[in-house]
């Protein structure tokens, strides 16, 4: 179910443990921020948000980590699957998770190829955050 | 009857009524989970955010298909994410008018797209209506001192 990367990824350290772990939610549309971003604070209170590909890899690249990133697709500047390529260049870890409003059943493998872990049809729900994070600590 | 217990009655059949018409599917029940006390306007706020995304988007649509040369692939763009954003809180019938309106953009259907666009400036007006209602309806429970009922 996960694409490579996932069992060394830095969340399965921290998920299921006492330390919060920390969030970048990527997307430009700030209804899904605002959704994305309630969402995740049902599980942790370490969540960052950017409106696309680029400010995410700036922020990476200015020394901020992060355990999981939520990041779009369709975004102006810097895509997800760019973004996503790029990360992995840099040499970061996180568990990047594709959240994409388009076709999953054809696109699921640009976004493993690009080097996510996982991908979801948008909007996340309580239910999809829950089995992420059930997945993590099984492959921990 | 008491004022409370009428509005209860009231704001429970409202909200049934829009599942059951289908202007709303799970994912606003979803919404309404994450509103909590420490985001106890949740809902309202992203609500409002579809509104004025709709609201722009409606408004690029209208001007883009006016164009002699309409440019499809911004059209789509279009509602695409007007799809997204309806998807996002659960306003099933506007998303459902942005499928056939997405495939008129493929074919470059002008006909096909203009009647798309005043469906789903029809479907947002009606939905836009009645969450405007449900809202209103649930401030005059708090103001009567009431507090939400289950469904």
């Amino acid at each position: 179910m996960f694409g490579k990367g996932a069992s060394s990824s830095k969340s399965m350290e921290i998920i299921g443990s006492e330390k919060k772990f920390s969030v970048l939610i990527v997307d430009d549309d700030p209804i899904i921020r605002k959704i994305h971003g309630a969402l995740v604070s049902k599980f942790t209170t370490e969540i960052q948000e950017v409106k696309n590909g680029k400010e995410a890899v700036d922020l990476c690249r200015s020394g901020a980590s992060f355990d999981i990133i939520f990041i779009d697709k369709k975004m102006p500047i810097m895509n997800g699957l760019e973004a996503t390529k790029e990360l992995r260049a840099m040499g970061v870890n996180s568990t990047i998770v594709g959240v994409t409003s388009c076709d999953l059943s054809s696109e699921r493998n640009d976004f493993i190829a690009a080097g996510q872990n996982q991908c979801y049809e948008k909007p996340l729900t309580i239910e999809k955050i829950k089995s992420l994070l059930s997945e993590l600590n099984k492959n921990n | 009857m008491d004022v409370v217990v009428q509005l209860q009655r009231q704001l429970a059949d409202h909200t049934a009524s829009l599942f059951h018409e289908g202007f709303l599917n799970d994912q606003f029940n979803q919404l309404q989970q994450l509103q909590d006390e420490s985001n106890p306007d949740f809902v309202v706020e992203v609500v409002s955010l579809f509104f004025e995304d709709s609201e722009r988007l409606l408004n690029e649509l209208a001007k883009a298909l006016e164009q002699q040369a309409v440019d499809y692939k911004k059209v789509d763009a279009h509602v695409h994410q007007l799809k997204g954003s309806s998807s996002s809180i659960g306003a099933q019938r506007v998303q459902g008018v942005c499928i056939p309106f997405r495939n008129f953009c493929e074919e470059q259907n002008i006909e096909g797209c203009l009647k798309c666009l005043q469906q789903v400036k029809h479907e947002y007006s009606l939905v836009k209506n009645k969450l405007e209602t449900l809202f209103k309806l649930e401030q005059q429970l708090i103001a009567a001192g009431g507090s939400f009922p289950t469904l």
